[in-house]
């Protein structure tokens, strides 16, 4: 079948089987790879894109759902348009070593973009609540979420310019 | 994946028909369960109905002393839903509690009452609430829709629209979590009403059950120390990995009181 949606701002068009994951269509057939695929089973989120703005796992999503939404994976995430900048997020990720091995963080970054986007005034236990279906196996998520609080801060401050 | 046919019919009559239609066909809505589950292999449907161009299951309506959720509203819109948080708190509460973030963007009220996992939080809130659910055919009581392991009332080709939800004078939602799933281990659903109290389990047995002990010594106090010495039965209650049944008979009872005190807060 053929899904047309917005996939990081441009408008794209594929062919797809109905049973093919978004993580796959975006990883083998896309060549977007910054999306990864940890478990598989819907529990590390590793995989997390955005779509219509909210959250997902995309190996749990599939791929006719992406008909006529917009999508935006880490490939997308930027700062200011034109600064050619990290977005804030992964500015307080780099500034606050909130990765070891690297392997969770576009999933992490997804779901804290989200998260701070949903509610500007998050705390400590938001975050940390906000980050269950995210798994990390190196940092003990400490520096994870001081950097989520650094990028959260960062968004509102960029938000209030 | 085995491959299969993809449908995404935009009127219910359509669903249903090529639901009766297609054999071993499946509804898909959210997705949070089936997906994983076509992944594993273990099952292997012909065919997919989509829901989700049925923008008539999409939404919450306030009816006084109800409150109507569309059975493709996901989670996230039940947790962050103002009418919901105000009438029914503990409902609200509930919907936050489910799974991750990622999970509640897509995952709905309609996919969980239907599928009916052992230990989901929904068919606690509708089965303590006494919610009613309506399907494309007919209304079925809460008392009477949920019939044990994954099993429902639901008929051949019936599909879920709607649940509404009577408003209590207080209800509260608390769960021990499986660390790793964030499904309930186990979780207790208090709701008081002018006629009484109902407390609803889910995670601790084969399928969600009412505590009628619970309920009576509730519906004469209304605080947690009624119920603190009531005693959970360990037959017929699930022993696995996660927990042995007289571990989680005791946390019926802890968890019970908890959403007592929640649903006073």
């Amino acid at each position: 079948m053929q899904i047309s949606f917005t996939l990081n701002g441009r408008p794209t068009t594929v062919d797809v089987e109905p049973a093919t994951l978004v993580a796959e269509l975006l990883r083998e057939q896309l060549n977007l790879t910054g999306t990864h695929i940890g478990c598989d089973t819907s529990q590390c989120g590793a995989c997390v894109v955005h779509l219509d703005g909210l959250p997902v796992k995309s190996c749990t999503l599939l791929a006719p759902a992406l008909d006529g939404a917009t999508l935006l994976t880490i490939e997308g995430l930027q700062g200011a348009p034109g600064s050619n900048l990290m977005h804030p997020m992964q500015e307080a990720f780099r500034e606050h070593h909130g990765l070891q091995c690297g392997f969770c963080t576009p999933g992490m970054l997804m779901t804290a973009v989200a998260l701070a986007a949903e509610k500007p005034d998050l705390t400590e236990a938001d975050v940390r609540h906000g980050l269950e279906g995210n798994i990390c196996r190196c940092t003990g998520y400490q520096n994870i979420v001081v950097s989520v609080m650094a990028g959260a801060a960062a968004m509102n401050a960029a938000k209030g310019e | 994946m085995k491959p299969f046919a993809y449908h995404q019919p935009d009127q219910i009559p359509d669903a249903a028909k090529l639901l009766t239609s297609i054999e071993d066909s499946k509804l898909v809505a959210g997705g949070m369960t089936l997906i994983p589950t076509l992944k594993q292999r273990l099952a292997n449907p012909p065919a997919l109905v989509d829901l989700s161009k049925l923008g008539s299951l999409k939404g919450i309506t306030d009816g006084g002393a109800t409150i109507t959720i569309g059975a493709m509203t996901p989670h996230a819109v039940v947790a962050a839903s103002k009418l919901v948080q105000t009438k029914i708190p503990g409902l609200a509460a509930l919907a936050s509690m489910i799974g991750d973030p990622a999970v509640r963007s897509r995952g709905t009220i309609g996919g969980s009452v239907a599928n009916n996992d052992p230990a989901a939080d929904y068919p606690a809130g509708v089965l303590g609430l006494g919610a009613t659910i309506i399907t494309s055919a007919r209304e079925i009581a809460a008392d009477k829709f949920f019939l044990g392991l994954f099993e429902t009332a639901l008929g051949p080709g019936e599909i879920i629209t709607a649940i509404r939800f009577p408003v209590p004078l207080k209800a509260g939602y608390t769960k021990f979590k499986a660390p790793a799933s964030r499904y309930a281990l186990v979780g207790v659903f208090v709701a008081k009403f002018a006629e009484g109290v109902r407390v609803a389990v889910t995670g601790a047995g084969p399928g969600v059950f009412r505590v009628p002990p619970m309920e009576a010594a509730l519906s004469s106090n209304f605080d947690p120390s009624a119920i603190a010495a009531i005693k959970i039965d360990t037959d017929g209650l699930t022993s696995d990995i996660h927990a042995e049944a007289d571990y989680r008979a005791h946390l019926v009872t802890v968890m019970a009181k908890r959403a007592v005190d929640a649903a006073l807060s």
